[in-house]
């Protein structure tokens, strides 16, 4: 795990430091010798191989001190003087993680109750117009959804407002863009799970022990039928992230999204390998969690053999 | 596609394809979208480059979907941009066919150590942000491609460097899916018994693998690669939405879309700008989509839709 963390941090670091330009180079006429002098500062002034060993915590720095990721330093941003990254990231995290997390709860439920409802109405005009409308979501990107949503629901209702990150009343349509397409996946994926296990013969005996529909489906059904749903969380949670970054920027909301695209084309090496460490993190504790989660809900499934 | 397709996929497909009504639909407005892409600028002539004076006009009969910010043709740019997303979503899903195919293909051949370390190899890059890399990767080596191209072929050429490397690398992160499905098919079909009639026979492992399973998989990958392609569209648009993708003036849907979504504001929202791109974006992706989910019922007898 933590080797894949650090092979990922080196892809982008010397991805970032291979670009043509520097970090330093956009500035306004900065004489070549400051420039020089900031590149010592940040310890960019090495090789490729060197820098990378002095972010990592493996090498002295200039100061004749290991101080990497290492040790725990995210090491400043060149592009936003005087803030850390870790500070930067501080600042956003929340915010892109409440954004996250929202859109996650409303795919979910959303998307199983979706799913169920056209499962057992199967062949009906519920099973078929939610399966288009799912449809359609996919086929759908969120950067045209958004801004319809903002069209309708803030130009021509005011209900609610454009954008910015302020009241409760303004997370509503950036989640349910974000979670658009997720509820339409989730939804599927439930209802075709959900009709293979209703076809099963416990479901059968079920209702010849004389259970109600209601209890059928609560006890017995949405137990099995939800597994391929909870396996898809892990590839949900990617989703979310890269889809944020776009949700982000269509309603201007304060996450880490902006950071990620501006460091990228500031040349900001350790911002930029900060955003990504802190992606990657996310995504790997919550596909640990996702596979825990899968044994824990089907005896079937074993992490260790025997 | 080679002569054997049609006696490859399993008899019956074609008429259970035809029985399903949505599928027919979705096939049409496919065969539309890309004869509008394709026939569309000898048809109706107009420019998607040239700027007129005559900006934001609303749709008319003159501008089938209004203007831009610059005075160009919206249809036009629709138009453009259609060629250039269809051709990044088909080449893309290609590429990730033929990659994840050959290490699906050898993964559930060779079985044993080898299979379990591919396929954990997988499993890694499931569980990493590829968009992500892949922004990086086409920021990156866009940038290096522009100034190698511009020294030894001259500028002409400049303009595609992104459309070949969005197509390479899009191709190149959505291959995963397509290399699972295919090596679980090949774990059930090399247990089955014509695998052991060459195999006694003396043919050699690439042989069967490309004789006798290959021609087993063209179901499934085909399924697989309508599918694929709308997700490679959709890629597509989100990189250039971020303005990472295909660079002004060339159009793609994305930055079409792009463009749209920013002069939806308060105080004039230019509708056209983004309802038209939109519109046409999502009858493809819908279409592609419509007709995948119906090959894929159509293959598979057991499943009804």
């Amino acid at each position: 795990m933590i080797g894949v963390l650090l092979c990922v941090v080196a892809i982008t670091f010397v991805l970032v430091r291979l670009a043509p330009g520097g970090p330093f180079t956009s500035e306004r006429n900065l004489p070549p010798h400051i420039q020089e002098e900031l590149m010592k500062r940040f310890n960019l002034n090495g090789s490729l191989l060197e820098s990378l060993a002095t972010y990592v915590g493996v090498k002295r720095n200039a100061t004749g001190h290991y101080s990497g990721l290492l040790q725990g330093d995210f090491q400043p941003s060149t592009k936003y003087r005087g803030q850390s990254v870790r500070e930067l990231i501080a600042q956003t995290l929340p915010v892109s993680a409440t954004l996250g997390g929202i859109a996650f709860l409303i795919a979910t439920t959303l998307g199983v109750w979706l799913g169920a409802l056209a499962a057992m109405r199967h062949n009906t005009i519920v099973d078929t117009a939610s399966m288009f409308a799912a449809l359609a979501m996919i086929s759908i990107p969120t950067f045209v959804t958004g801004p319809l949503l903002v069209l309708v629901f803030a130009l021509w209702l005011r209900w609610l407002p454009v954008g910015g990150w302020d009241s409760v009343r303004s997370l509503l349509l950036p989640s349910i863009t974000l979670a658009g397409p997720y509820i339409a996946y989730i939804a599927r994926l439930m209802r075709s799970s959900m009709l293979e296990v209703l076809s099963q013969d416990f479901v059968r005996t079920a209702y010849a022990k004389g259970l109600t529909e209601r209890r059928t489906i609560y006890r017995h059904v949405l137990k099995v039928a939800i597994l391929p749903v909870v396996s898809f969380t892990g590839p949900l949670a990617a989703n979310l992230l890269t889809g944020s970054i776009v949700v982000e920027r269509i309603f201007n909301i304060p996450g880490m999204g902006p950071f990620f695209i501006n460091s990228m084309l500031n040349h900001d090496a350790f911002l930029l390998c900060g955003v990504v460490i802190v992606y990657c993190t996310l995504l790997v504790v919550i596909v640990l969690a996702t596979d825990i989660s899968y044994s824990l809900l089907d005896p079937r499934i074993r992490l260790y053999d025997e | 596609m080679n002569s054997e397709a049609p006696k490859l996929a399993a008899p019956g497909v074609w008429s259970r394809l035809l029985a399903n009504r949505t599928a027919v639909v979705g096939m049409l407005a496919l065969a539309a979208v890309i004869l509008f892409a394709l026939a569309g600028p000898a048809v109706f002539h107009t420019d998607p480059y040239t700027t007129t004076a005559d900006q934001f006009a609303w749709p008319s009969a003159h501008h089938f979907f209004g203007t831009d910010i610059n005075g160009r043709d919206v249809f036009a740019r629709v138009m453009e941009g259609a060629r250039i997303s269809l051709l990044v979503g088909f080449s893309g899903a290609v590429i990730s066919l033929v990659v994840g195919t050959a290490y699906g293909m050898v993964a559930g051949y060779a079985g044993g150590r080898t299979d379990s370390i591919m396929m954990r190899i997988v499993e890694i890059l499931y569980a990493i942000p590829r968009l992500i890399i892949i922004m990086l990767m086409i920021f990156v080596f866009d940038q290096l491609a522009k100034h190698a191209v511009q020294n030894f072929a001259g500028g002409a050429l400049v303009g595609y460097t992104t459309v070949f490397l969005l197509v390479m690398s899009l191709g190149l992160i959505e291959w995963l899916t397509m290399a699972r499905i295919v090596r679980g098919q090949v774990l059930s079909l090399k247990a089955q018994q014509f695998v052991t009639a060459a195999r006694s026979l003396g043919q050699s492992h690439a042989r069967i693998l490309v004789k006798h399973l290959l021609p087993n998989l063209v179901g499934i990958v085909i399924v697989y690669l309508t599918l694929t392609i709308p997700a490679v569209i959709l890629d597509e648009s989100f990189l250039s939405f971020l303005g990472l993708g295909i660079q002004p003036p060339q159009a793609s849907w994305g930055t079409l879309l792009s463009d749209g979504s920013q002069v939806v504001n308060p105080i004039k929202s230019y509708w056209w700008l983004l309802v038209f791109p939109a519109a046409i974006m999502s009858i493809t992706l819908l279409a592609l989509n419509f007709v995948g989910d119906a090959l894929r019922d159509a293959l598979d007898p057991r499943r009804k839709g």
